[in-house]
């Protein structure tokens, strides 16, 4: 079957498998592996992306179901240079230690603030209760959201 | 994991879904959100030949007041009802409840319908809807019908729906003012309840729980006991009276039993 996504801002038609998984759509069709696969069973959040500006693991969702959406990957966050304030935050704040659940905690992060945009920490803890960081490294990435947050108002 | 292969139908309307479970029967699965039914077809525990996406129905997205009862559309997502003014203004208990289930992420896609159409007993929201004597709307070729909450759940991720007919719409009476607590029991955040229990306070007291059968459950024996004037102690001693609690890696149906007891006293109290 045929999808188009826009994905990161450009326009995509691609023949697909209907099983074709969105997070293998992006990864091996579109070519962009900065969204990982972690479990794979929709737990952890290493695969989560921004379809129409929310987050989802995109481990569970098909590319057939993000047919006419608009997909955000961690590598449409930066403009050129310039880090999103999501991923200057993490940089700031030591957000992450081996790296691999970052993409997802960033893209879970940047949706949070956008329904939230003055989270309180607890609202941080609850709001990224689906990105498992295997470094334990949670306290580090709340003050980087809470950091952001300040930053993006 | 990647899912067996399927044939995909994107239906346009109810009745294009309901025309195309009436030509491929047993062979299809309705796709909703796909927050239960996309792991299981990527465990190969499912395996449909045809997949019929029911995701795009935006007509069937929403929750209005209708008098006697609010009526919430089948494809409205959890993240509608936790947001919903509408519900917290007079059905808390439902948007407190979706606001427990699965992640944000989850609660993105996952909708209401595909929540009670799946039949988990390890679901939140079919036994919260349980405990606010719901309805279901299912419509199918030979018309619509309704079906009783308490009628609706016949057993392990099986329900009163035919193979031929789509959940469309949830009927829930209105409890303004009532008071509610939902106790979820899980090892990571983001889990299904190993137990849950949910007390809902409006007049009479409604307990419900997750997890302690192969449907979700009434605790019958403790609104009898608190309807009778038992206090909250002894009533919720009762919880797990009737139910059936299953064994697995998590927990021991005997360690069940006993948190249905605990977490159903914690509710109660809270709902106080």
């Amino acid at each position: 079957m045929k999808v188009a996504i826009t994905v990161n801002g450009a326009s995509r038609e691609h023949e697909v498998e209907p099983r074709l998984l969105l997070v293998q759509y992006l990864r091996e069709v579109v070519g962009l592996t900065g969204t990982k696969i972690g479990c794979d069973t929709s737990s952890c959040g290493a695969c989560t992306v921004l379809v129409d500006g929310e987050s989802v693991k995109s481990c569970t969702m098909l590319a057939a179901q993000a047919d006419g959406s608009t997909v955000t990957t961690i590598e449409g966050l930066a403009t050129s240079d310039t880090m999103h304030p999501v991923q200057a935050a993490f940089h700031e704040h030591h957000g992450l230690q081996c790296g691999f659940c970052t993409a997802g905690m960033v893209m879970a992060a940047v949706s949070l603030l956008d329904e939230i945009p003055e989270p309180t920490e607890r609202d941080i803890r609850l709001g990224l209760e689906g990105n498992l960081c295997r470094c334990t490294g949670y306290h580090n990435i709340v003050q980087a959201v809470l950091a952001a947050a300040g930053a993006t108002r | 994991m990647i899912p067996a292969p399927f044939d995909y139908l994107r239906a346009d309307s109810a009745e294009a879904a309901i025309a195309a479970l009436a030509e491929h029967g047993d062979d299809a699965k309705l796709l909703a959100g796909g927050m239960s039914l996309l792991p299981l077809m990527k465990l190969r525990l499912a395996t449909p030949a045809v997949l019929v996406d029911v995701g795009r129905l935006r007509d069937l997205s929403y929750i209005r007041d209708d008098g006697d009862f609010l009526a919430i559309g089948a494809l409205t997502r959890h993240r509608d009802l936790e947001t919903s003014d509408l519900l917290r203004d007079v059905c808390a208990p439902l948007r407190g409840v979706a606001a427990e289930v699965g992640d944000n992420q989850v609660r993105h896609r996952g909708t209401i319908g595909g929540s009670v159409a799946h039949g988990d007993p390890a679901s939140d929201l079919p036994a919260a809807l349980l405990a606010l004597d719901a309805t279901f709307v299912a419509r199918g070729p030979g018309g619509e019908r309704t079906v009783a909450a308490a009628e609706f759940f016949h057993g392990f991720l099986e329900t009163a729906l035919e193979p031929d007919e789509l959940l469309t719409e949830v009927r829930v009476p209105k409890v303004p003012g009532a008071r509610f607590a939902y106790q979820k029991f899980n090892r990571r955040a983001q889990d299904w309840a190993i137990v849950g229990a949910l007390a809902v306070r409006n007049g009479a007291t409604r307990v419900a729980l997750v997890n302690m059968g192969a449907t979700p459950l009434r605790a019958h024996g403790v609104e009898e006991a608190l309807a009778a004037g038992a206090p909250v102690a002894d009533a919720a001693e009762r919880a797990a009276e009737g139910t059936d609690a299953p064994a697995d890696l998590n927990a021991t149906g005997e360690f069940r039993e006993h948190l249905a007891r605990v977490l159903v006293r914690r509710a109660l109290d809270a709902a106080a």
